[in-house]
């Protein structure tokens, strides 16, 4: 199938900036679905609140758009109740780990089968530019207008801490690993983060005096290096991408299963 | 027969009757006095093949209820007090997503963390009210254990045939009580199943479509139809619109298929209410203490009756007002500052005959608080 198959385009135009990531990940993630030969009736997308979370609406798999930092919790019940559909949870990072970071470390801890993306463009851009927890020390914002106090997440070193079993990090530059990283996340057999870095030309990139959306995707590819590179060692400051993690971990669906076995429910 | 007559909890016996009613799916998180049904229900659901899964907080419980629901399953999560108010923004979602849900609500004394261990009765008008924006909820309750089956019954009945949450509105004396519950035999009470659609694969399908009769057949997620969920204002595919005409119309909709069902949906009970005089309203625990005022009373020749509600939200007006017809007065029996009273006063001709007796104190009422209150309304003195 090709990648238009998998999009609702009756819902189209899509409501994102011009410059926005958003809708690279996007094309970059049906394209690591459409790899995989998933049927559509097989996946279930369910997102919150935010920019990011609009992705829900386009995409022709069972959708579920929920309310803010929530789409984790929602994602457990349809995953637990059924456990044969393949869960896809893409979230902004405010969604992901302000309001949601109580969702996310339990989604993690759990081990539940489901795939979380986190398209982080380190800024609130449905409500006009308010600092995320991963907008960081220095940055700007229309509620940092003195500059940000407050210091981020590395969601990596977050989720490992959390229990998450796949963990990886790419970006809106480096369209093949992203393409990839995310088809081994969804494959993957329990909870998967993906965290992708995302521009936000309108608000995170204005404020911050970033350039364009182009200059900001450039700066994705500067400021970035593969895990472990001579470069890194060279230059410690530089964000590294790849797979963090990729381990094999009792998942709650299967382990539901034996407490259904214990309690004599089995069929 | 003997293994159908138990000696239960009500939070047990809402257990037992869920289900009955077909529940296989639930989460929760543990706060009192709700807590003994997310325990009987992870000792029950895995022995039926059914899940159960204790989640990190209120409002992550009611979101996974919600997906669950989505996948065709009947699901319910129980909580009091504070547990309820973090849930009022799922239970919002699931109102305007339409999506059948029970949640159950075990009150205690509020307000905050109140009183967890002791009664109250305060939670009626949240139950309405709590999450934001205009809304018709259902919301149950009973007095007797027996009444928590049947009431929990009925929930689930209520929420497949309208795509509602409907909330079970119990209080901590229901809850912790043991009394004697006889299980009903399979198909002696009449369950309703999903509507699900006949519309076939390829065809395009609204899943916010209401039929003629204002019903909207399902799709299980995982199914042929892929559609939109969204708690945004949507079409009849379930993609947001600010579109006037179609929000006007799902707004009607959402708030018609309560209100225009209100016979339907409402369960009541009356006591010796033929040639009342004094008319106690009451619903819960405390109609218990007020039918044992009414007997009480009868014996000695007062013509006292009860109508006890077991449906408080749609608030049954005509109902009230019909039975409260020929009533020199009605005294309103609950455990809060005044909020049934209220919705009586408005439902009757002569709201200035309507009293209110109650105690806010986690003490529940008693039939003496009850007599020396209608003293006063009768003029006795104290």
């Amino acid at each position: 199938m090709a990648v238009r198959d998998y999009i609702r385009d009756r819902f189209f135009p899509h409501m994102w900036c011009p410059g926005c990531g958003h809708g690279i990940v996007l094309n970059n993630m049906l394209r690591a679905i459409e790899t995989l030969e998933l049927s559509k009736n097989d996946i279930v997308m369910v997102s919150g609140i935010g920019c990011s979370s609009r992705i829900s609406g386009y995409v022709d798999f069972h959708t579920l758009h929920t309310i803010h930092g929530r789409a984790l919790a929602f994602a457990t019940g349809v995953k637990m109740s059924r456990p044969e559909l393949t869960l896809i949870v893409p979230m902004g990072d405010g969604d992901a780990l302000a309001i949601g970071g109580n969702h996310f470390i339990h989604a993690a801890r759990r081990n539940i089968d489901m795939t979380a993306i986190i398209m982080n463009n380190r800024i609130y851009g449905m409500t006009g530019g308010q600092y995320s927890p991963l907008s960081g020390y220095g940055a700007r914002a229309s509620t940092a207008p003195y500059m940000n106090i407050d210091q981020d997440f590395d969601v990596v070193q977050l989720s490992k801490a959390a229990g998450a079993t796949f963990v990886a990090r790419s970006t809106t530059y480096h369209v093949q690993q992203m393409t990839d990283i995310i088809r081994q996340a969804i494959s993957h057999k329990g909870f998967s983060v993906v965290e992708i870095l995302s521009q936000c030309p309108t608000y995170f990139g204005r404020q911050n005096k970033l350039g364009t959306a182009v200059d900001m995707m450039t700066r994705y590819k500067d400021t970035t290096t593969p895990i472990g590179s001579k470069a890194k060692k060279q230059n410690p400051d530089l964000i590294e991408r790849g797979i963090f993690v990729q381990k094999e971990m009792p998942e709650y669906c299967t382990e539901y299963e034996k407490v259904i076995e214990r309690a004599g429910g089995g069929a | 027969m003997s293994e159908n007559i138990k000696f239960i909890q009500g939070n047990e016996a809402c257990v037992e009757a869920a289900l009955y009613g077909g529940l296989d799916f639930y989460a929760g998180y543990p706060i009192t006095p709700s807590t003994e049904i997310a325990e009987h229900m992870a000792v029950r659901l895995p022995q039926i093949g059914g899940k159960f899964i204790q989640m990190e907080d209120e409002i992550a419980s009611i979101a996974a209820i919600i997906g669950a629901s989505l996948t065709g399953h009947k699901v319910m999560t129980a909580t009091s007090g504070p547990g309820f108010s973090l849930m009022q923004e799922g239970l919002g979602y699931a109102v305007m997503a339409e999506i059948p849900c029970v949640i159950v609500n075990v009150q205690r004394g509020g307000p905050s963390t109140g009183l967890p261990t002791n009664v109250g009765q305060g939670d009626v008008m949240q139950a309405q009210w709590g999450s934001h924006g205009d809304y018709s909820i259902v919301a149950i309750t009973a007095s007797n254990n027996q009444d928590v089956f049947n009431m929990t019954v009925h929930a689930f009945n209520i929420a497949e045939t309208y795509r509602t949450p409907v909330i079970l509105l119990f209080d901590e004396v229901i809850g912790h009580m043991r009394e004697r519950v006889d299980i009903p035999e399979k198909g002696e009470i009449n369950l309703v199943e999903r509507l699900k659609t006949q519309i076939k694969t390829g065809v395009d399908f609204h899943p916010y479509l209401p039929r003629e009769d204002g019903r909207l057949p399902m799709s299980d997620f995982g199914g042929v139809h892929r559609y939109n969920v969204t708690g945004l204002a949507h079409d009849m595919w379930g993609f947001p619109t600010n579109d006037p005409q179609i929000v006007h119309g799902l707004l009607r909709h959402l708030v018609d298929k309560i209100n225009n069902n209100v016979q339907e949906i409402t369960r009541y009970k009356e006591y010796c209410m033929d040639d009342a005089e004094l008319v106690l309203v009451s619903y819960g625990s405390t109609a218990r203490s007020a039918l044992h005022v009414v007997n009480n009373r009868r014996k000695r020749g007062e013509r006292l009756g009860l109508l006890e509600l077991q449906t408080l939200w749609p608030f049954p007006y005509s109902l009230v007002k019909e039975k409260c017809a020929k009533a020199s007065y009605i005294g309103v029996v609950e455990l809060n500052m005044g909020q049934v009273v209220q919705l009586v006063r408005n439902a009757v001709d002569k709201p200035e005959r309507v009293f209110l007796i109650n105690r806010i104190d986690g003490v529940f009422i008693s039939p003496t608080d009850i007599r020396n209150t209608l003293r006063v309304i009768q003029g006795k003195g104290m």
